[in-house]
């Protein structure tokens, strides 16, 4: 078991990796039917006329992909809070089925809660390539990370 | 006339409004956000959070549900437009979400959605790109989540 990652242990300029996630098809239409039914995420010959050229994922399940994916990389081993956003969300090609997702996660920067002593920011940039090396989405958040704090630095 | 040119700049119209109920909640995150305050009530309690509550890209993609059912029928109506209707297209992104409070279970969003600006895309003839500003507001009158965002829109019929 990895220990416990809390605000102090993350590190300006480290790159933090995730994945694989294979995409299959199945999911792709199961995510689509229930949050974004358009012709371009359920139907292949549909796709095949739509700007996308073929079936791909809609960009809010890629985005909920790469929540899962840093989730079984790295969050489920920190004291993270959750976050308040996300900007500049680019989906920069489609996620076809088949595709295998692998993300990357640089820390840009981290900051302390003025009100909260025990909550940290941490700024992230994140990139998200398909098995190819292709480049499918890329975002910024700031996570709210426990501080671990006096309290928990014997243990 | 097409649609794209009878869109309306900055006026809020309804796109729908949904009850997150715990079932729900578990089931989104369980796929793709399996963080205790996500999962389990009892965890929730104990996090910043207090209560459980959804994932924050479960929010946002009832917006996208809610924005597919109101649908080029419903971007008509909102403008006052009756002619043919284009074909919509993908999304290059969105250029922010907000989660700016909690959204707990048993909660119930109204989405909101307004166009902000809209251009001709000479990389793309034919389509153009409509930039969007969107919210939910819960059962208290609190603001929730913001999206601002983009999607293609076709200029036709010419």
């Amino acid at each position: 078991m990895t220990e416990k990652r809390y605000f102090e242990d993350f590190v300006e300029g480290e790159v933090i990796s995730s994945g694989p996630y294979p995409v299959s098809k199945e999911e792709i239409i199961a995510f689509a039917s229930e949050f974004d039914p358009q012709p371009f995420h359920l139907d292949e010959e549909a796709a095949k006329l739509s700007p996308l050229g073929g079936l791909a994922a809609s960009g809010w399940h890629t985005c909920s992909i790469f929540m899962r994916m840093m989730c079984d990389g790295f969050l489920k081993n920190t004291a993270s809070q959750g976050s308040p956003g996300v900007e500049n969300v680019k989906w920069h090609r489609p996620v076809r089925p088949g595709d295998v997702l692998i993300g990357s996660s640089t820390v840009l920067s981290k900051s302390t809660s003025k009100s909260r002593p025990d909550l940290g920011f941490i700024r992230l940039s994140h990139e998200v390539q398909n098995h190819k090396g292709e480049t499918v989405m890329t975002l910024e958040n700031t996570g709210m990370m426990g501080v671990r704090g006096p309290e928990h630095s014997e243990q | 006339m097409s649609l794209f040119d009878a869109l309306k700049m900055n006026q809020d119209h309804l796109l729908g409004e949904h009850t997150f109920i715990a079932e729900d909640i578990k089931r989104f995150a369980a796929l793709y956000d399996p963080q205790p305050f996500h999962l389990d009530e009892a965890e929730a309690e104990a996090s910043i959070f207090g209560r459980l509550c959804a994932s924050g890209w479960h929010t946002a993609s009832v917006w996208m549900r809610k924005n597919v059912d109101f649908g080029l029928d419903g971007i008509a109506r909102a403008s006052g437009y009756d002619g043919p209707l284009p074909i919509g297209g993908p999304s290059p992104g969105v250029k922010r979400v907000s989660w700016l409070l909690p959204v707990y279970e048993g909660d119930t969003i109204r989405y909101y959605g307004s166009f902000t600006s809209k251009r001709p895309l000479n990389s793309k003839p034919g389509w153009g790109m409509v930039g969007h500003f969107s919210h939910g507001i819960n059962q208290d009158g609190d603001r929730v989540i913001e999206i601002e965002g983009a999607f293609m829109l076709g200029l036709g019929p010419t």
